[in-house]
């Protein structure tokens, strides 16, 4: 039906358009990572690789994540549990809470803990007359990067759940199951791939976020350097074959990211579906 | 005690799942949060407002700003291009090229800088035709705007793409059947229903810019008063242990991050409101 599309011509000069401009932003920045990574043979990229200093950044941006993740997605359950199963006063309010975190810049995330925990901070004087360490240390990587991601897995459950209703869990309830039991073979199973969505894409922020941590650590190197603030040093020291051979890992994270994201999208898509159906079922 | 609870459930773990949230929540948001205005609030007006008119913060929001701005616009030409694009043609690839506009989301903002400075700085591949033909394209103002759009880009395909996948082929049957021509279409029915999630995508893009930081700082150039935007400033300020200066300025562009997320929200329960009562 002609009233539907365009002519072939502005068809494919629409694409080609929309094609050249995803290659200029999307694909050369990809690609250039990998070119210079890879530029000067795989023994530099390896050495880069197992360099001291970038096998300490590593350890700390798996250490971040593994207690981030966790705690934002117990997080996430729990408020998800609450938004989606219950109506109750104030219930919108505090959905728009919980995303505060994606509308501060990065780099007021860090600051917010300089000023609670730093040198001349609200708690700073005490910390350090008890000889504790937080900020330039590991302790305020993490609490910045729980901050950053907070709402990551909140955000995903909470559509997901509600679209779910709360018939299964009553119809649970009655028959006798207890409140964690429901929770455990009739809800959980419902909601496992916003779940999983919700802590990939959580994980994905988690192990990249530069501006936040960046304020916070301090830069010293081989303690208190992740990943993105290692890529910085070298980068930095004009070292760009390391720089990018340690970046490459994070792309490659960021593809992987992308790819699970698609298939679980898929997947996501047939249990929400599903779910729409049992709705409408009378 | 306060009745919280609207209606009796039969579902248990109401008190424990909500006390856990907002106790969470205060803790790691609320209260860090809070510390941002009580220590603007004990430096008083005339200090605060010394800060965020000197020269300098003026010329850093100045910036930040105009470069979102710029950033936002281009998104909307080309995001709405590629939303189209994917959401109404079909060509091989397409499904890749699909996920791969969500890129600029999963990629680390340290990896985005450093990857687009190598392009366009002087002798980069983008860069150096560039460069000869007299546009400096990093360290400068253009730079920063080039960052901004890589981020940017997917709020706006991803708020669009939607909108335009619902969009009911029918009455664009009807319209051609009453004699408009594909022109007329675009421009009568389908671009109106569009409007909303266009200025939706460019709010939630622009709000994002203006405190965007790793991906801006290595093609920014970093100079005070000419490259130097509003999150560097406030890692300025604290690297000098000026944390008063650094939360004034952090104070206010959280303010405009809060009117924009309430204009968001504003706006999308306006437009949902509208399309209920038709």
């Amino acid at each position: 039906m002609n009233a539907r599309a365009e002519s072939p011509i502005i068809r494919r000069t629409l694409i080609a358009a929309a094609l050249v401009f995803l290659a200029f932003f999307i694909f050369l920045p990809l690609g250039i990572v990998f070119i210079n990574a890879f530029g000067k043979g795989l023994g530099m990229y390896f050495k880069s690789l197992v360099d001291p200093d970038a096998l300490s950044a590593m350890r700390l941006t798996l250490l971040t994540a593994a207690v981030a993740v966790p705690l934002n997605l117990i997080f996430g359950i729990a408020a998800s549990w609450a938004i989606a199963k219950f109506d109750f006063w104030g219930k919108n309010f505090l959905v728009t809470l919980i995303d505060v975190p994606l509308s501060v810049s990065p780099v007021i995330s860090g600051l917010i803990f300089v000023l609670l925990f730093g040198a001349q901070g609200a708690f700073g004087p005490w910390l350090i007359d008890h000889g504790i360490r937080i900020i330039f240390a590991p302790a305020a990587i993490i609490l910045a990067t729980i901050f950053v991601t907070f709402p990551m897995v909140a955000r995903e459950l909470i559509p997901v759940m509600k679209a779910q209703g709360t018939e299964e869990e009553e119809a649970a309830m009655t028959l006798g199951a207890g409140g964690f039991k429901t929770f455990w073979h009739v809800t959980l199973p419902n909601i496992k791939w916003g779940l999983l969505y919700g802590v990939i894409l959580c994980n994905a922020r988690a192990m990249g976020e530069f501006g936040a941590v960046s304020v916070v650590s301090g830069h010293i190197r081989g303690q208190t350097n992740t990943l993105p603030l290692h890529i910085e040093i070298l980068y930095n020291e004009y070292n760009f074959t390391a720089a990018f051979a340690v970046a490459s890992l994070l792309a490659m994270l960021a593809l992987v990211t992308l790819v699970l994201k698609s298939i679980i999208e898929f997947k996501y898509r047939a249990e929400l579906k599903a779910s729409g159906t049992t709705e409408n079922s009378p | 005690m306060i009745k919280i609870l609207k209606h009796k459930s039969t579902l248990p773990g109401f008190n424990l799942s909500l006390g856990y949230t907002v106790a969470y929540l205060s803790l790691i948001v609320l209260i860090p949060l809070s510390m941002l205005f009580i220590k603007t609030s004990s430096m008083g007006w005339a200090q605060f407002w010394d800060v965020i008119t000197s020269p300098r913060t003026l010329a850093a929001y100045r910036l930040t700003f105009g470069a979102s701005l710029a950033a936002g616009l281009v998104n909307v030409v080309f995001g709405f291009l590629i939303a189209w694009v994917l959401a109404r043609y079909h060509f091989p690839g397409k499904k890749i090229i699909d996920a791969f506009v969500d890129f600029p989301f999963a990629l680390p903002t340290a990896v985005t800088g450093i990857a687009l400075t190598t392009l366009y700085s002087q002798n980069g591949w983008i860069g150096k035709p560039l460069y000869a033909m007299g546009i400096q394209s990093a360290y400068s103002p253009l730079g920063i705007t080039l960052a901004l759009i890589f981020i940017g880009l997917p709020f706006v395909v991803r708020t669009i793409e939607p909108v335009l996948q619902d969009l009911d082929g029918e009455i664009e049957d009807a319209a051609a059947s009453l004699g408009a021509d594909r022109r007329q279409i675009f421009l009568k029915v389908i671009f109106p229903g569009l409007i909303p999630p266009l200025i939706t995508g460019f709010t939630l893009a622009f709000a994002r810019a203006i405190g965007e930081y790793g991906s801006v700082i290595f093609i920014a150039g970093n100079m005070p008063g000419k490259t130097e935007i509003a999150p560097l400033l406030i890692m300025t300020k604290l690297e000098q242990y000026d944390y008063s200066g650094a939360a004034a300025i952090a104070a206010v562009m959280l303010a405009v991050s809060f009117v924009l997320l309430a204009f968001t929200n504003f706006l999308q329960w306006f437009f949902s409101k509208r399309i209920g009562m038709n």
